[in-house]
């Protein structure tokens, strides 16, 4: 289980998170939704250690997030950047395998490749991009790659940084099809930052919604459209009258 | 009363400046010593800091050369002591010119580069991605580039030295008619193995400036093409600077009598 508690962040002036209180239990999938600029990413940064709290824990299994052998705990996560954040000097199975290839438990190339194309082919692309560059790829193709990076070391959990931003909407419900059925089929715990409602519905066990850097509403999917919230209401109906301002 | 707290600021935004690079530069440092290594990226960074910059190093010298021998001719004529152009367009290109126009061309080339592309790889995520693939962005991305450069610089220099006393004998032989064994062996005679192996020294310190400043402002890019485009600026301009600066610290060192 993935547990915050009472997390803070600003950056300068800013205040992003203002203590933010949350449970993730092991083997859900929770949505984080919230408007741009809210701070969903930096929650994200946080449980990480890319971005370091000013104040509050996390952990993770009950172990505190920071400290402690950092590679041990990374190891344990998979990500999807929200621009796949692909390596372009390398090439497509190169990004997929680029975990495998390193650490205590490296795999020799041949094998690192072979897992790669395993993994491609999971996410729906052939062999024949393996040896292609990212910058040869479409977005959704490259948010495929990203995706298969993701999971390539078999994580056991996953966090998914605005899966179908910039995707058509045919292409952002394949990515979220793909999530549901990796996420499912893997048993993993997942967290996936959106404001893509779609992505939402398809996606998520629980839904976590940050306002104003905290969390506003949290609870199943399924009591999301009752939850008589009239933040989360405004938000999954799109409107510009309610409690959250449109011009922020 | 403004103007002091504005002054006072900027000297404090300086000292802050100073103290990061500092630190970035001894972080690297730490860095080379311990493992893990990533000699494919050291590799990559040889070829591209290197061999691709021998050709903008390689004319820089032989113009250079041929413009000190006409400059030294010139002056030399008014003391009847033109016979010294050989030996001091030898000292002068592996003593100084070599060693700091070969360093600020490749300040210009490598160091706008790494600041670049680090900087677009921060931009789009790609070092946070690094992160979470549990590879450290310092091993795997400054490591390999500052220690190439530092490595190859001294080679650039020397190779760089040659052309330039070429340019110089090109000149001489051809444009000022001196006789061509003349020219090389007042060349050969006049030259001491400190000449030459302090510009090298030179150029090793200078290696390490450049691609430790295309990493640090790299690292340090603001978001959006602005926020690369600046890092590439400040990384040319702050290793240009530090590059003359350590120029004069190392003469000063290497040969003050």
């Amino acid at each position: 289980m993935i547990a915050l508690h009472d997390v803070h962040k600003a950056f300068g002036a800013k205040r992003v998170l203002s203590g933010v209180t949350l449970e993730m239990p092991k083997g859900e999938s929770m949505v984080i939704i919230g408007g741009s600029g809210t701070g969903k990413s930096v929650l994200l940064k946080c449980i990480l250690g890319l971005v370091v709290p000013d104040r509050g824990r996390i952990s993770v299994d009950g172990q505190p997030a920071e400290g402690g052998d950092r590679d041990a705990f990374l190891a344990r996560f998979g990500m999807l950047f929200q621009g796949a954040a692909l390596f372009d000097s390398m090439t497509v199975w190169e990004n997929v395998a680029f975990r495998l290839r390193r650490g205590r438990d490296k795999l020799p190339r041949p094998a690192a490749r072979e897992v790669a194309v395993e993994k491609l082919r999971r996410v729906g692309l052939g062999p024949e991009v393996a040896d292609l560059y990212p910058a040869e790829l479409s977005g959704g193709m490259q948010k495929r790659v990203g995706l298969a990076r993701a999971i390539a070391a078999d994580p056991e959990i996953i966090f998914f940084d605005e899966p179908t931003t910039g995707l058509d909407p045919i292409m952002a419900g394949v990515i979220n099809d793909l999530i549901r059925e990796i996420v499912t089929e893997m048993g993993v715990t997942a967290m996936t930052i959106t404001h893509d409602m779609s992505s939402v519905r398809a996606i998520a066990d629980r839904v976590a919604m940050l306002h104003d850097g905290v969390i506003q509403w949290t609870g199943p999917v399924g009591e999301m459209d009752r939850s008589g919230d009239p933040y989360l209401d405004q938000f999954i109906h799109g409107r510009a009258d309610g409690p959250i301002a449109a011009v922020r | 009363m403004s103007l002091i707290a504005a002054l006072g600021r900027s000297f404090l935004a300086l000292l802050a400046t100073i103290g990061r690079v500092t630190l970035f530069a001894g972080a690297t440092v730490g860095h080379l010593l311990r493992p893990p290594f990533y000699p494919r990226e050291f590799g990559h960074a040889l070829l591209a800091i290197g061999y691709f910059s021998l050709p903008v190093v390689g004319l820089t010298a032989f113009f250079t050369g041929g413009a000190l021998a006409l400059q030294i001719y010139a002056g030399g004529a008014r003391f009847s002591a033109e016979a010294v152009v050989p030996s001091i367009v030898a000292i002068g290109m592996v003593r100084e010119l070599g060693p700091v126009l070969g360093g600020l061309m490749v300040a210009g080339r490598v160091a706008a580069s790494i600041a670049a592309e680090i900087g677009t790889m921060k931009v789009t995520e790609q070092i946070d991605a690094l992160v979470t693939l549990s590879t450290h962005p310092m091993k795997y991305l400054a490591v390999p580039r500052v220690l190439a450069a530092t490595l190859v610089l001294p080679v650039l220099v020397a190779v760089g030295d040659s052309i330039g006393i070429l340019g110089g004998f090109v000149v001489g032989v051809l444009r000022l008619d001196f006789n061509a064994a003349a020219y090389m062996r007042n060349t050969v005679d006049f030259l001491e193995f400190w000449d030459i192996g302090s510009g090298l020294v030179k150029g090793a310190v200078f290696g390490f400036i450049v691609a430790t400043m295309g990493c640090y402002h790299g690292m340090r890019s603001g978001r959006g093409a602005q926020g690369v485009g600046r890092a590439t600026t400040d990384a040319v301009v702050s290793s240009s600077v530090l590059i003359l600066a350590a120029n004069f610290l190392l003469t000063e060192v290497f040969f003050s009598a």
